[in-house]
């Protein structure tokens, strides 16, 4: 009853920012939305023709297939895939990309979540795999993926970002390419395992310990180095991913979960952690995961995922079908906490409107974030800039570029890395036909 | 005693037996000794520590690069496969996307480490000690980093002084405790 009250009196729909953005209130509810739409012309020419006399469809006419053991997205859904770096499997490291583009709220599915592996996704019997943590302790232990499910387990929602995450960003001239490949080495999922904490009181850590080596099962033993502060923090060896277990490509059976940090940190294939007084800077850690400055400088040990956001409807590969009423949505996280706030312009950063955020807001998380928007049809440029709870800003293109730089030359190859760390904003152009380009703004 | 006491006996002994091991472990994890993590306990730390014995010069890694290493890396370090890092690249970075190889890192025990478990990429953890010796030295002589006659071993590999090693700034100090590791620095 209450609801039907509030229809009668319908909010403000009065644009709360430059080129249509709405009140972001008024996605309470969807009635509220359309009545007030109703009262503007723009919302008026969304009526087109009146819809076609309904009928029923053949599968409304005959039973289907039964339910297979392990089920697939719909046959209509094929072109939902991750996009692969190394699809001929030569033999050298490949990538698989989150299509962000094509999903929504904030749970990347296990099929689609993103993932580096630097030589090959190993062949893991979880009955003979083990895990070591020994050095700078009072007792060694051994772990199987048995005996480990036999202690506390927490269940977390987590993203885990590639530093390399973004990479085309940092090329002089915006590349056109979809969310999927500028963002795709960013998901999101619940983790559940033993916090890292609760293994080092059975071990018994030696004071002089100030670091900890990870390494993996991989045939590189892919390895890195954790300072100790974090590993007592909410570090977690992890053994399911979205309630079932950890995904080949993600890890099987066991990886190391930091949250909030360089996905590289999160060893995957987890097969031993030692304790040890200096960081081992491992190839990983030395090289690939330091950053160049543009005053000839690295910057090292660069652990944590900073505040970022991006837009991901609409985005580059989407197209708008005439003006009227839209929902702008994206994904928001900082590896430093929860999502504080996200503003979002459509006037390439002349005005801004606070966006609504999709609860609960997790801790070192996807946020989804929402803005109701009704297009007039003009060209636009939709950006989203989020702040988190620590007070750190998603910093503007311009000021990211101030302090750390761009290519000299364009960067044609999307899949190349010629540096990390990219958290600033993206911006997606829309012209009077509703083409969208990623521009810089 | 009967045939029918000795088992019961046995399995009395059994039970009194499990019953201590569990009152000392607990938890579910297991004891494991250092000496029996010897296979898996193979990284190579900035001050030196797990640096195994062995040695080797630049004239000795030269032919073993060039049969485990040179079909993927380029011969003299450069030219590799594509998709494959050169071992020969620039030693100052002044561009934001300047290549890194060998010269960027800031210890030279990196170099012995990541050898020692990750290569050759499709045999990894075959080559012997005195092989990552030789092969540490050639790449670093390719360089221009040390001698064609400088000999590495535990001893000298740490104290190599790399070009790059003063260009790292921790990025966040507050965050970070680190204390740089300057082995060049140290007496041999």
């Amino acid at each position: 009853m209450r609801i039907r009250k509030r229809r009668n009196q319908p909010p403000p729909l009065e644009p709360v920012a430059g080129n249509g953005l709405l009140d972001r209130r008024a996605l309470l509810g969807r009635g509220i939305v359309l009545a007030g739409a109703m009262t503007t012309g723009a919302g008026a020419s969304l009526n087109s023709a009146a819809a076609e006399p309904l009928k029923n469809d053949q599968w409304s006419l005959e039973t289907g297939e039964v339910v297979p053991p392990l089920q697939t997205a719909s046959r209509f859904e094929k072109g939902v895939v991750r996009t692969l770096s190394n699809p001929n499997n030569e033999l050298r490291n490949s990538h698989a990309r989150t299509p962000h583009h094509l999903l929504q709220g904030t749970v990347t599915p296990n099929s689609l979540f993103f993932n580096i592996c630097h030589s090959g996704l190993p062949d893991i019997d979880p009955a003979q795999h083990k895990l070591v943590i020994h050095g700078l302790v009072k007792q060694p232990m051994v772990y199987t993926v048995e005996s480990l499910a036999r202690y506390p387990m927490v269940s977390r929602m987590h993203f885990i970002e590639c530093a390399g995450n973004s990479a085309p960003m940092f090329s002089s001239q915006p590349m056109q390419v979809t969310a999927q490949a500028l963002h795709g080495l960013a998901s999101n999922g619940e983790w559940t395992g033993v916090l890292l904490s609760t293994l080092l009181d059975d071990v018994g850590v030696d004071p002089t310990a100030k670091w900890i080596l990870a390494e993996g099962a991989d045939s590189l033993g892919l390895s890195r180095s954790v300072p100790m502060k974090l590993a007592l923090d909410d570090v977690m060896i992890a053994l399911y991913q979205n309630g079932e277990r950890v995904m080949p490509g993600n890890g099987y059976p066991m990886r190391l979960l930091v949250p909030g940090c360089q996905g590289n940190m999160n060893v995957k294939y987890l097969r031993r952690l030692k304790l040890i007084d200096q960081p081992a800077m491992t190839f990983f850690e030395s090289k690939t995961y330091s950053q160049i400055l543009p005053n000839g400088k690295s910057w090292l040990f660069h652990f944590t995922m900073e505040v970022k956001s991006f837009i991901t409807h609409p985005s580059f590969g989407h197209s708008l079908k005439g003006p009227g009423q839209y929902e702008i949505s994206g994904v928001a996280y900082s590896g430093n906490g929860r999502v504080a706030k996200v503003m979002v312009s459509a006037d390439g950063g002349k005005s801004w409107a606070e966006a609504a955020l999709q609860g609960p807001v997790n801790p070192k998380a996807f946020t989804r974030f929402r803005m109701p928007w009704r297009w007039d049809g003009q060209p636009v440029v939709l950006q989203s800039r989020a702040w988190d709870e620590a007070g750190n800003v998603q910093p503007l293109r311009a000021e990211f570029v101030a302090a750390r730089g761009q290519t000299e030359k364009p960067v044609t190859n999307p899949l190349a890395f010629p540096n990390q760390h990219y958290n600033s904003i993206t911006s997606w152009g829309i012209d009077s036909s509703g083409g969208i380009k990623h521009v810089y703004a | 005693m009967s045939m029918r006491k000795l088992p019961l006996a046995l399995a009395f002994t059994l039970a009194f037996g499990a019953a201590a091991a569990v009152a000392q472990t607990p938890r579910p994890g297991q004891p494991i000794t250092e000496s029996d993590i010897t296979a898996w306990n193979i990284e190579a730390l900035p001050d030196g520590k797990g640096l195994p014995p062995g040695t080797g010069t630049a004239k000795l890694g030269a032919a073993i690069y060039l049969q485990k290493c040179a079909l993927c890396h380029g011969e003299n370090g450069v030219n590799p496969r594509p998709g494959y890092s050169p071992m020969v690249g620039p030693s100052k970075f002044d561009r934001i996307d300047t290549m890194k190889t060998v010269p960027y890192y800031k210890h030279a025990t990196t170099l012995f480490d990541v050898m020692r478990r990750s290569m050759p990429y499709p045999i990894p953890k075959t080559l012997t000690n005195d092989e990552l010796y030789a092969l540490s030295a050639y790449i670093l002589f390719l360089n221009k980093i040390v001698g064609e006659d400088e000999v590495m071993d535990a001893n000298s590999l740490p104290r190599v002084k790399m070009p790059n090693r003063d260009n790292f700034i921790v990025w966040d100090p507050n965050k970070i405790e680190y204390d740089p590791i300057r082995m060049d620095d140290a007496p041999r």
